[in-house]
């Protein structure tokens, strides 16, 4: 044995070092394409669930903790900015701001109007849905090819697979699976993930699809049902919603059409849309849940209560 | 010595696999991070031989296609990393490789790992994207692993050498 030890450091034997036994690689490879295929062929219940559920129950706080500790230090390229890029910053904000003051002036009706509406739009809301916060402690990979986050809620804090999560400024994606303390989020940027969606201003519906992985802003792909409606220039998009609430509620702002195109293969109108959630900078999200879900946090209720 | 090794080579990879999830994203580009896994299995292959990096791999990509933000095919990474192991155990030489075989060691295996995992995904359509985009992510993602090599690599390999049996006992 100690014979076999020595003489592996010598250079004859370095062939028989540098090549692994073909047994072994065949037995490698082979297991990798039997994982392969029992979790291509499984779908949804695939044998392959359980394992990816065990390995996040156990590395998903590993991950929220090393987050924790990550976040004061990603802050601080904030600190950093120019008095120029301020300048910059102040002057748009001042220009929305008048911008919005006259738009608010001017529809004031439309504001009346809108004020019964959403009255009993919240009513609805206070009946539904309430939001558990969560902050994003970890993100795929580009190389992957995917687009998912692990979020720090999970099934103790009320979260079930399918569904919505949002943020500030629209929708961020759903709920694929979860552990106790995590849950993995696809967000609408993954080209796997499809939203039912609807044009605000002409109502008319679509479906939006994830354009890839490149992008730190990324860009979603609308196809309206009907072919014969051109979208408008920065008209919003919101989800439409499905039965029960799941995996989207309706209403949820998603973005802004910035162009337009016709394919020549197919007859429908295709227009990009740019997300309004900046998915470079995601943190802190919601994820929707039936009011009144036990949780292990606050949980926000649609009038806006901590429970 | 074998039960420890094994349990601090997993060790290194657990921390390369959370380090790659919860710390890189911040300084990502395009959602592109090294591939901290790949390059513990480089390392291994460099001071351990082909085998012990072939095992290696398929437990390193077998945590990336299992670790909760993943959702891909699971077996993917670990197809990959298995191959990676194989051909950077290969160039494995007797004396410490010098620092150019290692960098170019690393740029190899980081291709072919990247690659063999984007055409496992057109094979199985998982998903589908364009290969122009495909290409521009593995091109990145080995500029950013060779990036990482001077960082990571002495260590890990420094880590293995120490865990060697010793000759003399």
């Amino acid at each position: 044995m100690v014979d076999r030890e020595k003489r592996w450091r010598g250079s004859d034997q370095l062939d028989q070092r540098g090549r692994p036994p073909r047994s072994l690689m065949v037995a490698l490879v082979l297991a990798c394409l039997t994982l392969v295929t029992l979790d291509y062929h499984g779908g949804p219940d695939s044998p392959m669930e359980p394992a990816r559920r065990v390995v996040g129950e156990a590395l998903g706080p590993v991950e929220t903790g090393t987050a924790t500790l990550v976040r004061p230090f990603t802050s601080v390229p904030a600190w950093f900015r120019s008095r120029q890029s301020l300048q910059g910053e102040l002057a748009d904000l001042e220009a929305e701001n008048s911008r919005l003051r006259s738009e608010a002036a001017t529809a004031s009706f439309d504001r009346n109007r809108l004020a019964e509406y959403e009255g009993l739009t919240a009513a609805a809301g206070t009946l539904g849905y309430a939001l558990v916060p969560a902050r994003v402690v970890a993100l795929g990979p580009s190389q992957s090819f995917s687009r998912t986050v692990t979020i720090d809620a999970g099934s103790a804090a009320g979260v079930r697979p399918d569904m919505t999560v949002i943020n500030n400024d629209g929708l961020v994606g759903r709920i694929l699976r979860v552990t106790r303390t995590t849950a993995t989020v696809l967000l609408i940027l993954d080209p796997d993930s499809v939203v039912g969606s609807r044009l605000g201003e002409s109502m008319e519906l679509g479906f939006l699809q994830g354009r890839g992985v490149l992008g730190r802003q990324g860009r979603l792909d609308l196809e309206l049902v009907d072919g014969s409606v051109i979208p408008a220039r920065n008209d919003t998009v919101v989800t439409w919603g499905s039965q029960g609430g799941a995996p989207y509620v309706s209403g949820i702002p998603v973005g802004r059409v910035t162009s337009v195109f016709r394919s020549l293969r197919e007859t429908t109108q295709r227009a990009v849309i740019a997300p309004y959630v900046d998915f470079g900078s995601l943190d802190l999200v919601g994820v929707i849940v039936p009011s009144g879900t036990l949780s292990d946090r606050a949980v926000i209720e649609a009038d806006g209560t901590l429970q | 010595m074998t039960g420890l090794r094994a349990a601090v080579a997993a060790l290194a990879v657990v921390v390369a696999l959370i380090l790659q999830v919860s710390l890189f994203p911040h300084l990502a580009w395009q959602g592109i991070v090294p591939n901290l896994c790949l390059l513990v299995v480089v390392g291994a292959a460099l001071t351990r031989g082909a085998q012990f990096a072939a095992v290696l791999g398929f437990v390193a990509g077998l945590a990336l296609d299992l670790a909760p933000p993943a959702d891909h095919v699971a077996g993917r990474w670990a197809l990959a990393l298995v191959i990676v192991g194989y051909v950077a155990g290969r160039v494995r030489q007797e004396t410490r490789p010098t620092a150019t075989a290692v960098i170019a060691t690393v740029a190899a295996t980081s291709f072919i790992g990247t690659s063999v995992f984007a055409l496992s995904g057109m094979l199985l359509r998982d998903p589908v994207l364009p290969v122009t985009e495909m290409l521009q992510v593995i091109v990145v993602a080995v500029a950013f692993d060779v990036l990482l090599t001077p960082f990571v690599l002495p260590p890990v390999m420094t880590m293995f050498q120490r865990l060697e049996p010793v000759r003399t006992a």
